[in-house]
This record gives C-alpha cells, structure tokens and sequence, in this order.
C-alpha cells in the first residue's frame, strides 16, 4: 500500500448517509466513512446488508435521503457528471450486452467513456492480455462462462483507466480460480493509486482487503483494517479433532454451553469460538478421549458472530420433534449412477457417480454453471437423465412419484417460496402439497410457528420478508413433512452468519436423527459442513472425498494448512493437468 | 476550469456516444430474433390476414330461393339472384324444403317469392318478396335482407330500363352497406399499417428498454459519461427507422400484392408515418421507464397501445357509432389520425389540409409521452 494513497484526499466521503426505500427500515442508516485511493476496500455484509445501495450512491445514479457522498471530490447531488466519467463501475451482473461479441462490447463502453481512437488499441490489446480474453474477441459475450463475463466486465470498467472503481460482487458465484485471477488484476490496480471498492457477502473476502466496511442491515458496524476486527477474537479461536465422528453431536451440546460463543463443523474438527479468558470445555467432556484442543488463528466471520453477540444455542427443537430413521441397513439413501446430462452437443453433467448412506451429509461443490443443479434435478426426477440413473429411497424418482417424492424435502435455490403468499398461507399451502391433513397437518404447522417463531410475522406476505426469515420459512416448508431425505439447492449463500448457524444447526440435529442430506453450494465453507463432498468442475466430479482429504491431498510444505478453497482451485489444476495429458 | 474541460469533452464525446449507441442498437436488432418477428414477420401475418382472412364484404352468402309458381316473370327474378355475386342461391318449389336447412345454419336466409307474385305484379299491386333470416344471427339477417332487397330493386329498375315503363312496383328501400365498388381490404390494408406500426413502436420499444433494465446493462450505461438525451435518442432512432422500414414493408405488400391503389405521394406516406412514430414511440418509452419489467411492459403495451389502435381508432368499429365517453376516449388515441389519412394516402391522394391536422395532433401527443419519459429516465436508478 503506498503511503501516498493515505495521506492524500479521500476518494469517497461518506457523511451520516441515510437511505430509505418505502416504508421499510432504511436500506442505509447513518454510514459515515472514507475511502482512499490505492488500495483495496472492502464493502462486506450479508444480502440486504445495503451494499448495493451505497455502491449505486458512490456511482451518482441514486442519491440519498439525508447526508452527503463525496466522491473524487465531487458531490453526487450537484456534479454527478463529473463522477461518472473518472469512475468505473461493474453492477452486479456486469452490464454487459449478451448480443455483442467481447470485442464490440469494449467498443461501445470505449466510446461512452470517451477512449481516444489513437489509445483504441493498444488499450485494448493490453486489457485483452490483462484478462486472458485475447481468444475470444469474436465470441458473444452471452456465450463467455461466468468468470470470462466477469473479466469483460472488468475490462470494460477499466478502458479510460478510471480512479475508482466500483465493483458489485464480482466473485459471487464465478469458480475460484477465475476469482482469485481478478483479485490479482484489481491488486495490480491499486499499485498505480486506483482506488478500489469490492463489495461481497463471502466473509473470507473481506479478510484479503485492505480496509473493511462490515454493514449488517443497513448499518455500519466496522470500519478498518479486517485484522483490527480479526484481532478482537485473537487467542479466542480454536480447533477441536479426534471427535470419533460424533462431531455435530458433540458441536450441539458445546453451542449449549457458557463460554462459547460460536461454533461451526469444519471437516472432521469442531471450531470454536470462546468468550474472553475461557478455556475450551475439553477436560468436562467425558465422552470423547482421544479429543485434541488447538488455538487457531481466527477469521474475520468469528469475529463478525462475536460482534452480533455470538451465534445461536446448539438444540434444534425442530430435530427435536422429528421421528427417527434407523440408521441400520447400510444400503445408500441416494445412489448417482454415472449421470449424463447432454443439451444439444453441451454436456451439462458427464458420468456422475456417488453413494450417500443414511443419516450422511453430502454436498456438490462447483462454481455457478458446473453442473450441479443438473445434477441435482437429475435426482429429483425433475430433469430426464440422457445416460445413468439415480435413486432416492429406493426409487428411481422419474417412475415412481409421488410415493417416493413425499419422502423428499426440497428447498430450491433463491426460496420457493410464493412471495404473495403470507407465512401460513405458505405453511398450509406446502403442507398441503405434501398430502398433510387433518390433525396431522394442524399439528405440524403448530410445531413450525413454535420452532422458528413465526407468530408475531404470519400474515406477512413471503416476499417482504428479510432474508434471514425467508429462509427459515423456507426451510419450514421444505421439512413439514418429516422427509427422510432433504434436497437443499444453495441453502445459505448471502444468508447473514447467525441465521446460517441457525439453519445448520437443525441441519445437524435432522441428520443425527438419521434424516440424509445433498446440499449445493458455491460457498467453501458451506462445503466443510459436509461429511463428504465432489467437486463438480466443467460437468464432471473431479474429485470426491471428505473435507479433510481434499485438503490434506494439497498439503505442501508452504501451505500447511490449505482452506477449502485452495484444495479446489489445486485440484481443478491437477484435473486440466490430467486431461492435457 | 476542471468543470470546462468535462464540457468541452462532453460535446467532442456526445456524437461519438451517439454513434456507439447507434451501432450497438442495430447489432442488437440484427441478432435478436426476436425483433425481426415483431418487425417484419408479425406485421406480414397481420397484413395477409386482414388481407385475405378478413373481409367485411358478404360475398356468396348461401340462401335458399323458393319460386312458388314458375313464370317467365319469377324465373327472370330468381335469375337476377342466381347472378348475384352476393348469394349462393339453391332454388326450390316449397318453403319448407328449406326449414331444417335454416335452421341448422346450412344457408343464411331463405327468400320466398310467392304464388301471387306474378299476378301482383301484373296488376301492380306492390308484389311482395318474403325474406325469411335466422334471428339468432343478427348481422349475417341483416346482411341477407338487404342484400335480397337490392337484388330485387335491381332487378325492377332493369326491368323499367328496358323500356317497359312501368311505375317502380316493388315495396324496396335501397341501402348499401358496403360500396359494392370499393372492397373493404382497400379500407383495411392501409389500416392495418398502423398497427404494425403500433407493434414496432410502442411493443417492441418497450420491451428493449425493459429488458436493458432488466438485465443492468442500462444501470451500467447510465454509470458513464452518457448523456440522458443520448441513451434516449439512441435508443429511438433505431426504433424510429425499423418502424419506418417495416411500413414500408407493407406499403409493398399493399400495393403489389393487394393491388391496393396507391393514388397519394410518397412524401405523405413517410411525413404522416415518421408523425405517427412519435408518440408510439413515446409510449413505449413511457410504459418501459414506469415498469423497467418486460413482462408488464408487454402487457401494458398490448392493452394501452395495441388494442386501443385496433379498436378505437376507426381502423374496424366506426368511431360515429361509439357511445359519447368511448368517443372522447379515441381522441388521444395516435391511430385515431393516422388511419383515415393512411387511407386517403392509398385511396383518394394527398389532402394536405387534413393531414396536417392530423399530423399536428400526433406531434402534441407525442410530446407529452417524451416529456413524461424523460421525467422518469433521468439518470437515476431509484
């Protein structure tokens, strides 16, 4: 970071910002903040944190209620012109016209922002470079994967090297390599005193950039440095192995415990973090021996809960009260017998393969576009195999519906839910769909209000409701009817962290009660809460194991304790490396 | 000073913007299906229906002939309806051979020339014809009545004609509904341009708009030095010139395919539809800036502009016969002017005091769906 980019003005001023949509609480309350040049900010926070809103305020395109945003000096109320030609802006989804090719995409955006036609090419040619895309000139942007998008909507921000550079979640969903090649990209930016705004719901994001905002429901509630707010759970944090496999039972009953603020599943081990000057509970545990405690170095989500005042208990009243299914027989719950999906001469799966015994979790990890969600709705019956089958409960789910599909509990990706629907009529409506009746249903929907506290919101419409309570609600609907086997399609991505632990922990305490799992997800740490996961990259499962032995197949000697998402971006390497061969 | 340069670059940039915005519109148009259907093929469809599927002229209109009694006099009156090109006539000696024919629909109406006719006639005592039509269907009824009575009075004033001077006998009002020189596709070719128009203008220019919202690529224009005038402009032009090709289409089609006269000048053909473009174009700037939703801008464009051009304008219903609130209401219908000056162009030729006003309120119309437009796409997201 050059000291330059600190002491000369700030490229944003945010002062007591203030933005109301409708009725609703304010999207933004009070930000105050500064943003300087060279160096990488991070805007982090769950969806509907309001990060969107303040990047659309810093562009001058909305303005806020109260307060003033100052940006390069300019004040977006009176010269928003004057903003819009020195700043560079990549919206969520790119902004990029899907009918023209890479190369008229840049030179469209070359000409609204004015690129003198003797910089055209050499720009271009350094931009092309710069972001891998040279090969594709031709291509229509609509035909790029994910992550070429994203790097064309990088390039077409960058043509008229701009000042700042605002970017809406540029990693959301796009595969890691392609997101940490753009991390390296915008580094390289910041070295020639271009300020940069990265605003992501990945918590582990925000631990790579220089400055942190954390935003939580429109409010500011950090500001600096992430290893100043990593550093108030120093000491704190710590790695519990040798858990002999009851880990989400032993998590459960230490999430009850005083003194412990958070506690996830990671791999194989128990992560926990403490309250100040406790030790971990490890002696009073007599159940489990072979136990080993080790401080860990903390994460900025650890200390994201801790600020919230810590995650929720570790009881799922909802596993609680859900029937048993005995573990017993061994015979897999769901079987993927080499899965092929082919639209026209794209394969969208090739010859996935998998087992889950009972009472497993199983997750299907890949970016955005890989496969998954084929894969997926191969399973439920929703999608017609072009070679393979699959079995859930005993049943090919294509053949032998409905029978077989009410012992399935779906929760789609984005909540199927019907947003004009109020929260009972939610309830009653999928209660109904899943064949409850009479008592039994009255019974169950009692059970759902009391668990996830639904009385105080039932007669408000889905749609209106804060994420976090949707997708409790949707989750409710998914499990209404006791399922021996729940299909969750990105159950969390975007979801605050205290909501996610809520959610997992009934997905911990169903599966203890021998309920099996398949999850989808893009989010690496989601993927250590499984028991097993494959890695889904280009259509094929490229690698399948649990959690630890992925990452322990990369351990290197400069890497000795390699995330999850190290262990997918060397594996994809090892794949591609592979296949040349 | 900093203020000044932005100025300065802004006008140097302006026309290059423009010029971006242009190309990049017509790339879109070119590679979308989408709007090659609704440019080109939606409005052919159109066209060959109202072309050939629609017609409001009854030709051969099936009908039942009952001659009572045969007489050179009755025969020559059956003839003049067996030469109608109005009717296809079956002829028969008793009424009720032809019942159960009515009433199953197998013809339209039965018309009885009684015993007495010739007799009648002979003394002239007002001969009667009785038209017996099926009630249920009042339009195809009155069709056949007055067809059946011009047939008659036809044939009566041929009769005079020919020299047998004789008082007009039979009891006939003449009333034609249709001038039987004039097919209506005539009326309705140059009428259903309009439409077409319509479709190019306000459904498919709302739809494009919406779908650049939809997909955030017009948050990412606005972001840049873009004027509002320019994301405007170089929008509608576009929009402006396929309308203006695809009339042209038609005109083409109307003209040589149809064999509809073209008696007007080009220039009025191009002046009143660039006109008529304006406030189409408008509208459907207005309704994708209001609902930045394709969907609802589809449907919103197909109830405020399409179906108003179809059914208010005087292209099928006539205005006159509407009650007084509807008639108010087709006042600020674009099509209500273009249509009758549409087919004056085709018909009758150039009336330039009638399309100039026609032309002048289109221009009104069309200003205030700009203004209000561009009230709500300033460069501002929320």
């Amino acid at each position: 970071m050059s000291a330059a980019g600190v002491d000369s003005a700030p490229f944003v001023r945010l002062t007591a910002v203030t933005k109301r949509f409708g009725r609703a609480p304010p999207a933004l309350d009070g930000i105050e903040g500064i943003v300087r040049g060279g160096r990488i900010t991070g805007l982090v926070g769950p969806d509907g944190a309001g990060k969107t809103t303040l990047i659309r305020l810093m562009t001058g395109l909305m303005l806020p209620d109260e307060g003033t945003v100052e940006v390069l000096g300019y004040d977006t109320r009176r010269q928003p012109a004057a903003i819009q030609a020195a700043v560079g802006y990549m919206p969520q989804r790119f902004g990029l016209y899907e009918d023209l090719s890479v190369q008229e995409n840049l030179e469209l955006y070359a000409d609204l922002r004015g690129l003198a036609k003797g910089e055209r090419d050499r720009t271009f040619a350094e931009l092309l470079q710069f972001t891998d895309l040279a090969r594709f000139t031709t291509r229509l942007a609509g035909k790029l994967s994910g992550g070429m998008k994203q790097k064309l909507g990088l390039a077409c921000a960058l043509l008229r090297k701009p000042q700042l550079l605002l970017l809406d979640e540029p990693g959301v969903g796009v595969d890691p390599i392609s997101r940490r090649d753009l991390w390296r990209m915008v580094e390289n930016l910041t070295e020639e005193g271009i300020g940069v705004i990265w605003s992501t719901a990945y918590l582990e994001e925000a631990e790579a950039c220089d400055h942190v905002f954390l935003l939580n429901q429109g409010r500011l509630l950090f500001s600096g440095p992430p290893r100043e707010m990593t550093a108030r759970v120093e000491d704190r944090v710590f790695r519990l192995s040798g858990t002999d496999g009851r880990r989400r039972h032993r998590l459960a009953r230490l999430l009850e415990r005083e003194g412990v603020v958070d506690g996830v599943i990671q791999g194989e081990a128990i992560r926990l973090v403490m309250k100040p000057g406790v030790t971990p509970p490890l002696g009073e545990d007599e159940s489990v021996a072979s136990s080993r405690t080790a401080a860990t170095p903390p994460r900025f989500e650890d200390a994201f809960i801790d600020m919230l005042g810590g995650g929720p208990g570790g009881r799922s009243k909802l596993a609680e009260t859900q029937r048993s299914f005995a573990v017993g027989d061994g015979k897999p719950v769901i079987e993927a017998r080499g899965l092929t999906k082919r639209f026209g001469d794209f394969t969208a799966a090739a010859d996935i393969t998998f087992d889950i015994p009972r009472g497993e979790i199983f997750g299907l990890l890949g970016p955005n576009g890989a496969g998954k969600s084929t894969t997926f709705k191969m399973l439920c019956g929703l999608l017609k195999p072009s070679a393979g089958e699959g079995r859930v409960a005993g049943f090919d789910l294509r053949r032998d519906a409905p029978e077989a599909r009410n012992r399935l509990g779906y929760m789609a990706q984005k909540f199927s839910l019907y947003g004009d629907l109020s929260v009972i009529q939610n309830l009653n409506f999928f209660a109904g769909v899943y064949g409850l009746s009479g008592i039994t249903k009255r019974e169950r929907i009692e059970l759902m209000k009391e668990i996830f506290d639904f009385r105080p919101i039932l007669d408000l419409s889905a749609k209106d409701l804060p994420l976090g309570l949707k997708q409790r609600l949707a989750l409710a609907c998914a499990v209404l009817h006791e399922p021996e086997v729940l299909f969750l399609d990105e159950p969390t991505s975007g979801v605050d962290p205290i909501t996610r632990r809520e959610f997992w922990t009934h997905i911990n305490g169903l599966v203890e009660k021998g309920v099996t799992v398949l999850v989808t997800t893009h989010f690496m740490d989601e993927a250590e809460y499984c028991d097993r996961i494959s890695l889904i990259y280009r259509g094929r499962s490229i690698a399948l194991g649990s959690p630890d032995e992925m990452k322990s197949r990369i351990v290197r000697e400069d890497l000795p304790d390699p995330t999850m998402e190290d262990a997918f971006i060397a594996l994809i390497g090892a794949s591609e490396a592979e296949e040349a061969a | 000073m900093r203020a000044k340069a932005w100025s300065d670059r802004g006008r140097v940039g302006g026309r290059r913007r423009f010029v971006a915005l242009m190309r990049k519109e017509s790339y879109q148009i070119l590679r979308d299906p989408s709007s090659i259907l609704i440019a080109f093929v939606l409005p052919m469809i159109l066209l060959f229906l109202f072309g050939y599927g629609v017609s409001l002229d009854t030709t051969r209109t099936r009908i039942s002939l009952v001659v009572e009694e045969e007489t050179p006099l009755t025969r020559d009156l059956a003839a003049s309806f067996t030469a109608s090109r109005y009717f296809a006539v079956t002829q028969g000696r008793d009424r009720r051979e032809f019942d159960d024919d009515l009433a199953l629909g197998r013809v339209r109406g039965i018309v009885v020339v009684p015993a007495t006719f010739a007799a009648d006639h002979a003394a002239a005592r007002h001969p009667a014809v009785q038209v017996i039509v099926d009630g249920s269907e009042p339009n195809t009824a009155s069709f056949v009545q007055n067809y059946a009575q011009a047939a008659a009075a036809n044939w009566e004033r041929q009769r005079s004609s020919e020299g047998k001077a004789r008082p007009p006998a039979i009891a006939v009002e003449q009333r034609f509904w249709f001038n039987p020189q004039l097919t209506s596709r005539n009326f309705l070719v140059p009428g259903s341009i309009a439409i077409v128009m319509t479709l190019v203008g306000t459904l498919l220019t709302s739809l494009v708009v919406a779908r650049e919202w939809e997909r955030g690529t017009m948050e990412a224009m606005m972001a840049t030095p873009v004027t509002a005038a320019e994301l405007l402009t170089g929008k509608l032009l576009p929009y402006f010139i396929l309308g203006l090709a695809s009339m042209t289409l038609c005109v083409l089609l109307a003209v040589f395919l149809f064999g509809v006269p073209f008696r007007g000048s080009v220039t009025a053909l191009y002046v009143l539809s660039a006109s008529f473009l304006m406030p189409a174009l408008g509208q459907g700037l207005l309704i994708s800036a209001a609902t930045k939703n394709q969907f609802l801008a589809s449907q919103l464009a197909l109830i405020s502009g399409f179906l108003p051009s179809f059914l208010l304008s005087g292209f099928l219903f006539e205005i006159n016969s509407m009650p007084t609130v509807i008639q108010w209401i087709t006042y600020v219908v674009p099509a209500r002017y273009l249509i009758p000056s549409l087919q004056t162009v085709f018909l009758a030729g150039d009336i330039w005091p009638m399309f100039g006003r026609a032309i002048a309120v289109m221009l009104a119309i069309g200003s205030i769906f700009f203004l209000l437009a561009a009230r709500s796409t300033r460069k501002r997201i929320g």
